[in-house]
């Protein structure tokens, strides 16, 4: 335990009145995320519970894994089987040409390094430009770094484009962590969820970079739309004549941001999520239903002009950042409802509004971002009406 | 009727007075405290909007546009350049007429409404209406619906926002930034977040 005496050691520093008392936040951060904190309740009530906020986060980031896998592969092979006819240069292919790994995209593995080529940059400068600023606002307000941080930099780097400029990585996640979250006061006083609040951002600010057609496969001179784009513009069979069918979009062999585009890899997470209670599923049922229900009505409206009326609940499912967001965004306990009815409430608002920014809004071809937002904005009021209902209910019976 | 569905549509979601125009941001910031208030002031926009929008429409059709009093023997009169003064003088009127009415018939309501009924005469989302109704040309059954949906959009607004200043009474905010600074953070994220419905054609 030579670790465990090392931090003794050192801990009298940086408590109150130690040589380096201001940086208890960053001494905080290091002990706790390599050990379980010693300090306990003292005081009565206790509530026994194994579930903390680090196991939490901890779980979250887990749950992540298979969508940071698959869209590593997915990057890898969608890079590769373009470059079989662009040809490419940069420095991801001179370190693949030096270690031999080469561009096969029938290896899975090789695919998956590829991609990690352009994963891991961005989640590196997301850790570092984000981290450094959650540091920063710790030490000065004296208030702890916790594993907030790890759901907030993952759930970002996922939702990025491969190819997006570090620098706007950077500038994304410093805007998320500082005006999203801490000038709230940090983890758990936000009202918006501050990875989409950065990526919100980025999306208004550097539209050129952060949609189009060519920027989700990183060759120069490969244009590939997004399902999403291709349905608003010529109607969701187009998807499927153009050669990606339902199973591809549901496994992820498609364009989009590095995470979001496998909807089994995000159900494998939110199987995890559900199975240890993190998730609450009655916002992934609230969700799921307002999606269904809204979509299946434009069906049956039915419109002359607008092909996306047409598309179907399972295509929406499938494709654009849906399941991605529906997983561990919507289910997002602080800036969601806090009530089990709102959370059927609140989960429908967002599946509604998703459907409604897709079919209705030509700016946005995908919506799932800012429906969530816009349910985070409304998550308090739901709260409001179904407490005061709650109230009224009680009061009544008691006449 | 279609037109005017998607016209209301339009004037709650798309257009929002409060976070697209940032209109009335003075009380929109002032009394978005507490919810049951802010539902109340946002029931105020909502009547005196409504009632608003259409009575200057009828001033604006039959006394000041070009060619409106020829029900007078008046047709190449043009007294536009007198809209402003008109529409805010309207504005201050029907709010006082509306608050003696309350007052008088429908007390429970005028006690409800309280201080905010005079406060509306000088909020700008109200005469913000008025004059958009005279720049896009709606005729009365339009302003009808435009003033009392303009107003409905502003009382979400502001209705969401108080909502997500109660869940903020627990928030810790750096001292710099409590009270106006904060909720101008918050009034600028919510706006993002009403961007969803920027572009939408109706």
């Amino acid at each position: 335990m030579g670790l465990r005496n090392f931090f003794d050691r050192v801990e009298p520093h940086f408590e109150r009145g130690g040589k380096y008392e201001k940086y208890f936040p960053l001494y905080e951060m290091v002990e706790s995320f390599l050990y379980t904190p010693k300090t306990v309740t003292t005081a009565a009530p206790h509530a026994r519970s194994y579930i903390d906020m680090k196991r939490i986060m901890t779980y979250v980031v887990m749950a992540t894994i298979p969508c940071i896998l698959m869209g590593m592969y997915n990057i890898g092979f969608q890079v590769n089987t373009a470059i079989e006819t662009l040809g490419a240069t940069g420095w991801r292919v001179w370190v693949l040409e030096t270690t031999g790994i080469g561009f096969n995209a029938a290896n899975p593995m090789v695919n998956i390094l590829h991609g990690a080529l352009y994963f891991l940059p961005i989640y590196i400068t997301t850790l570092v430009a984000g981290g450094i600023f959650e540091v920063i606002f710790a030490t000065i307000r004296r208030h702890e770094v916790n594993e907030g941080f790890l759901v907030t930099s993952m759930l970002y780097a996922l939702i990025m484009p491969p190819d997006a400029p570090l620098w706007q990585v950077a500038l994304g996640i410093i805007f998320g962590v500082v005006i999203g979250k801490e000038v709230f006061g940090g983890t758990g006083k936000n009202f918006l969820n501050p990875a989409l609040t950065g990526r919100a951002f980025l999306y208004f600010a550097y539209p050129q970079e952060m949609s189009g057609d060519t920027i989700w496969t990183p060759v120069d001179g490969f244009s590939g739309a997004t399902s999403l784009a291709i349905a608003a513009s010529d109607g969701y069979q187009e998807i499927v004549a153009r050669g990606t069918t339902w199973m591809d979009s549901f496994l992820g062999f498609v364009q989009g941001s590095i995470g979001e585009t496998s909807t089994l890899a995000c159900f494998i997470g939110l199987a995890f999520l559900l199975t240890t209670r993190i998730a609450n599923w009655r916002m992934i049922a609230g969700c799921l239903g307002g999606m269904i229900a809204f979509s299946t009505l434009l069906n049956l409206i039915g419109s002359d002009t607008n092909p996306m009326f047409a598309m179907p609940w399972y295509w929406h499912l499938v494709v654009g950042g849906y399941a991605f967001g529906l997983v561990f965004m919507v289910t997002e306990p602080v800036s969601g409802s806090h009530t089990n009815m709102g959370r059927f409430i609140y989960g429908a608002l967002i599946g509604f509004m998703v459907v409604m920014i897709r079919v209705i809004n030509p700016a946005f071809p995908e919506g799932m971002m800012l429906a969530i937002l816009f349910g985070n904005v409304f998550a308090p009021l739901i709260d409001h009406f179904v407490v005061q209902a709650n109230i009224r209910r009680r009061a009544r019976r008691h006449v | 009727m279609e037109g005017l569905l998607s016209l209301a549509v339009k004037a709650i979601f798309v257009e929002n007075l409060a976070l697209s125009f940032f209109l009335g941001m003075c009380t929109f910031i002032a009394v978005s405290k507490k919810i049951s208030t802010a539902i109340g002031l946002g029931v105020s926009v909502m009547v005196v909007q409504a009632i608003t929008v259409p009575a200057n429409n009828l001033i604006l059709t039959y006394l000041l546009a070009p060619g409106a009093l020829s029900w007078a023997g008046f047709s190449d009169v043009d007294l536009t350049f007198l809209g402003l003064i008109s529409y805010i003088g309207v504005i201050a009127a029907l709010v006082q007429i509306l608050e003696m009415v309350l007052d008088k018939y429908f007390p429970p309501l005028y006690n409800a409404l309280g201080v905010f009924l005079p406060l509306i005469t000088v909020n700008c989302a109200i005469l913000g209406g008025s004059l958009f109704m005279v720049e896009r040309d709606y005729n009365f059954a339009e302003s009808v619906t435009y003033g009392f949906s303009s107003g409905f959009g502003w009382a979400l607004a502001i209705t969401a926002m108080a909502g997500v200043r109660e869940k903020l009474k627990y928030s810790d905010i750096p001292d710099g930034l409590q009270g106006l600074g904060i909720t101008f953070i918050t009034a600028g994220l919510m706006a993002m977040a009403f961007m969803s419905f920027s572009g939408v054609k109706l």
